[in-house]
């Protein structure tokens, strides 16, 4: 299989007006080549899905971005200019936090960080940041616990309080790694739902990593399919498809549709499920 | 053996292998290089090295009480550490921060304990060397009585080891799988940790309280340098270190020698500065590689191979 | 107490207690204990070699102490950040030793350094003293915003530009020039318990930052002081009580906790919260 395959299917409505252009990035850590020539680009207010298995290289591809990790070959271009990283046009939400329950800090001062954690000095009170805060923790449901300490709140209310403080910065485009990780299923809906509100409050693209796309089916405009450290871009129809996957991991593949999943499957032999979740309880309720 | 010495010249000076002091030095700090290699190799895995050093200046306010009351250092050293770490493990903070900020709590309270003692060691026993004494050691003047003492313990402690050496690993490496697999992890946490506090005893007499953390993390991180593999650094470590403490007699008996009127340099220095250079020999030719041990499961995975 | 010649040791031991609070609300947040006690044991090799050739204890505090913040750094690159704490502590105090045993006046003098001194402080050393400590204050204002978020979430901040190793490298000396200047005071062992003993106590009383920053210095001073007074009424060693009290606070910190947890734990906590954790235990 060429890379010609595996060129974004079908490219944004308006090429230049791009929020993020990823450019044919490899990266190489250690002897393994974990990604190899990806290219795509986010659209301005897009909401678009990063769908892989563990270890496909998801979270690599967004320390790339943000510039965390060096690239080996291509380059990560943001809205026009040389992408710098102290570029605050980019929200950046973690995995996870390593936060203790004594620290001597409020929701609300993580949220203020993101503000101007940025800038010298002590940053006394101001008016305008307090708004903003303020506005942002009720974006996310956050107004009831803005002043608790950050330490003693549960995952999903601290994964809450750093969407808060991504977006308090007015960035272009929210990162997320793995937001889904590690929620059940009804608390990851309604983050699902949160983020894409906000996507279109704000008009703010959202890219997101998943390794199961089915609680995004119903928001995700793109989707981005990372297999085998190469990945293939475009309308969720257009890259889960039969042909795209099998060209995309050397190796046949089932797409199943059923009750508004989608499952993928390894087509020969051992039948394991590539992507989706195979509870088939998940959907339902 | 006199031929032999005239050979080696300068490098080994004259008497070097008669002096009693240096026999007893040799033996003793054979044996506690081995206990701290092995002890300090888990310690290392367990990302406990700040408990393991802390232990040692812990230990300083039994030692110092020790001399108070007339008895040998060892013992006070002894049963203050074994105090404490038994104190750590009730306490059992998971997190490495709170665990961090505990143990550094209950340094500080020790060691201002050991202000006391020293002052009072000093002012009412008039033993002013004390302090030099107890936090730097002297592996040269330990006396003949307690060498039989510290071999029965280093002996204790590396059985200890050996027969907890598998359970110990994996709990280290994963305290619920272990758990779950039916290890009794607290006795075994408990089991090293006693380890730990005779390791640290004994070398806190043999080259000072304060510089005992040179041999149970020196060696132990050099040898994690070049192998991922437990046992194998366990065996690498005790090597480095006894040939580390050996050198080490060696280069304080020759500068002692060297300088003519018997001031070499202080031996818990040249052991010291033997175990740092090796450290750092190895650290640099292995710079290309990627960094050996960074978390505990890349021990396991090795484990696996 | 308040002789005249006591006034020194106030005036040094109160820019001590208020630089250690500041720098301690750091030292703590970032986990970094074990550096906090490493740096000053390094210092004092570094006061010992400096009375071995005839140079200010300040100078050689000064210059080991930003030796060991630069070593523990460089090696930390390579191992991991304990390790190469553990590392450099030895090395530094294996060079102490051998400075030692160059000299043998110096029993006293030893013991001091380690332990700390009252009157450590003489009336030319204030000066730079206040200097120093001026400088370590003025430092972690400075970086305040970015140190805090590097601190809590350190990819969060390298994705805004601010890289978590300068910043650790930044904090490292700070914490090694607090050091120095502390060091006369309350000895290389014990300035230690001052920089982890309030600010532990402090976060237990209020969540918010600048006010667990000045609280933990309110209690450093209060604990400085009670350390001097104590000693000079008793003639007993000030360390013993440094070390004493720095513990007393920490634990005081940490019954409040309790307490308050216990009190609060009836009623319900944040709207919401006990909710979304059972949903995440049930998923």
């Amino acid at each position: 299989m060429t890379a010609d395959t595996l060129r974004p299917v079908s490219g944004p409505p308006d090429s230049s007006a791009f929020v993020l252009s990823v450019e044919g990035i490899s990266v190489v850590l250690g002897r393994r080549t974990v990604l190899d020539r990806v290219s795509f680009t986010i659209a301005p207010g897009s909401f678009t899905g990063l769908i892989g298995t563990n270890g496909a290289g998801k979270t690599t591809l967004l320390r790339a971005i943000l510039g965390l990790l060096p690239v080996s070959a291509g380059r990560v271009r943001f809205a026009g200019d040389k992408r710098s990283r102290r570029n605050s046009a980019i929200g950046y939400v973690p995995q996870k936090i390593a936060l203790e329950p004594d620290m001597p800090l409020r929701a609300r001062d993580l949220v203020s960080l993101g503000y101007d954690g940025h800038r010298f000095g002590v940053g006394l009170r101001s008016k305008e940041r307090t708004e903003s805060v303020d506005q942002m923790l009720d974006a996310v449901n956050a107004t009831g616990f803005a002043d608790s300490r950050i330490g003693n709140l549960s995952g999903g209310e601290q994964q809450r309080v750093m969407i808060a403080h991504a977006l308090v910065s007015r960035p272009q485009l929210l990162l997320l790694d793995e937001p889904l990780a590690n929620l059940d299923i009804s608390s990851g809906r309604e983050v699902v739902d949160l983020l894409a509100r906000i996507a279109s409050e704000q008009h703010i693209s959202v890219l997101l990593s998943a390794h199961d796309m089915n609680p995004l089916l119903p928001v995700m405009d793109r989707i981005i399919y990372l297999a085998g450290g190469r990945a293939a871009s475009g309308t969720t129809d257009e890259v889960v498809s039969a042909e795209t996957l099998s060209g995309l991991y050397g190796a046949p593949v089932d797409v199943i549709r059923t009750h508004g999943r989608v499952l993928v499957v390894a087509g020969r032999g051992s039948g394991e499920i590539l992507a989706g979740s195979p509870d088939p309880l998940a959907g339902l309720g | 053996m006199t031929s032999i010495t005239a050979d080696l010249g300068p490098i080994i000076e004259s008497g070097f292998f008669t002096s009693s002091p240096v026999h007893v030095g040799l033996i003793v700090g054979g044996i506690v290089a081995v206990v701290s290699a092995a002890v300090g190799t888990f310690t290392i895995i367990r990302g406990q090295s700040f408990a393991g050093h802390a232990l040692s200046d812990i230990g300083t306010a039994g030692g110092s009480a020790a001399l108070l009351a007339g008895v040998p250092t060892l013992y006070g050293f002894v049963a203050m550490n074994l105090a404490a770490a038994g104190t750590m493990e009730l306490i059992g903070i998971r997190r490495p921060r709170g665990r961090d900020l505990a143990t550094g709590i209950v340094l500080g309270a020790s060691l201002g304990l050991a202000a006391l003692f020293l002052y009072l060691d000093t002012t009412y026993s008039n033993t002013t060397g004390a302090t030099v004494n107890v936090l730097f050691g002297s592996i040269f003047t330990i006396s003949g009585s307690t060498v039989p003492v510290i071999a029965v313990l280093g002996v204790a402690a590396l059985t200890a080891m050996v027969v907890l050496y598998r359970p110990l690993l994996l709990s280290s490496v994963s305290y619920e799988l272990a758990a779950a697999r039916g290890v009794p992890v607290r006795l075994v946490g408990i089991g090293y940790l006693a380890a730990l506090a005779i390791a640290v005893s004994l070398s806190a007499v043999t080259i000072g309280a304060i510089l005992s953390t040179a041999l149970l993390i020196g060696p132990a991180a050099t040898a994690l340098r070049l192998t991922k593999r437990a046992g194998t650094a366990i065996a690498v470590a005790a090597i480095i270190g006894v040939v580390a403490t050996w050198l080490g007699i060696l280069l304080a008996y020759d500068t002692a020698a060297w300088s003519g009127q018997g001031q070499g340099w202080p031996v818990s220095f040249c052991i010291v500065a033997v175990v740092f250079a090796f450290y750092l020999a190895v650290s640099l030719s292995t710079r290309h590689r990627p960094s050996a041990i960074t978390t505990p499961s890349a021990v396991i995975a090795d484990m696996t191979h | 107490m308040f002789a005249n010649f006591m006034i020194n040791a106030w005036e040094a031991a109160t820019i001590v207690a208020v630089v250690a609070g500041i720098v301690g609300f750091f030292t703590v947040l970032r986990g970094s204990a074990f550096a906090a006690h490493a740096l000053p044991n390094g210092a004092f090799a570094g006061a010992a070699g400096a009375s071995l050739i005839g140079v200010s204890a300040l100078v050689g505090l000064g210059v080991f102490s930003l030796a060991g913040a630069l070593t523990i750094a460089g090696l930390g690159r390579r191992a991991r950040n304990d390790v190469a704490t553990a590392l450099t502590i030895v090395l530094m105090l294996g060079l102490g030793d051998l400075f030692l045993s160059r000299t043998t006046e110096y029993a006293p003098e030893i013991y001091s350094l380690l332990f700390g001194e009252v009157l450590g402080v003489s009336g030319n050393e204030i000066g730079p003293t206040v200097a120093i400590g001026a400088v370590c204050a003025l430092a972690v204002f400075v970086l305040y915003r970015p140190l805090l978020l590097s601190s809590i979430a350190p990819e969060v901040a390298e994705a805004r530009g601010i890289r978590a190793r300068r910043m650790d490298l930044f904090f490292l000396l700070v914490i090694a020039l607090t050091t120095t200047m502390a060091v006369p005071v309350v000895g290389a062992l014990l300035i230690f318990s001052l920089l982890i003993g309030p600010p532990a106590a402090a976060r237990a009383f209020t969540s918010k930052p600048l006010t667990a920053m000045a609280l933990s210095v309110a209690i450093a001073l209060i604990t400085v002081w009670a350390a001097i007074a104590i000693s000079f009424l008793s003639n007993l060693p000030v360390g013993f009580f440094v070390g004493t009290f720095g513990a007393l606070d920490y634990v005081g910190g940490r019954g409040w906790t309790a307490w308050r947890q216990k009190r609060r734990s009836g009623t319900t906590e944040a709207p919401g919260a006990t909710e979304a954790r059972s949903a995440i235990a049930v998923g």
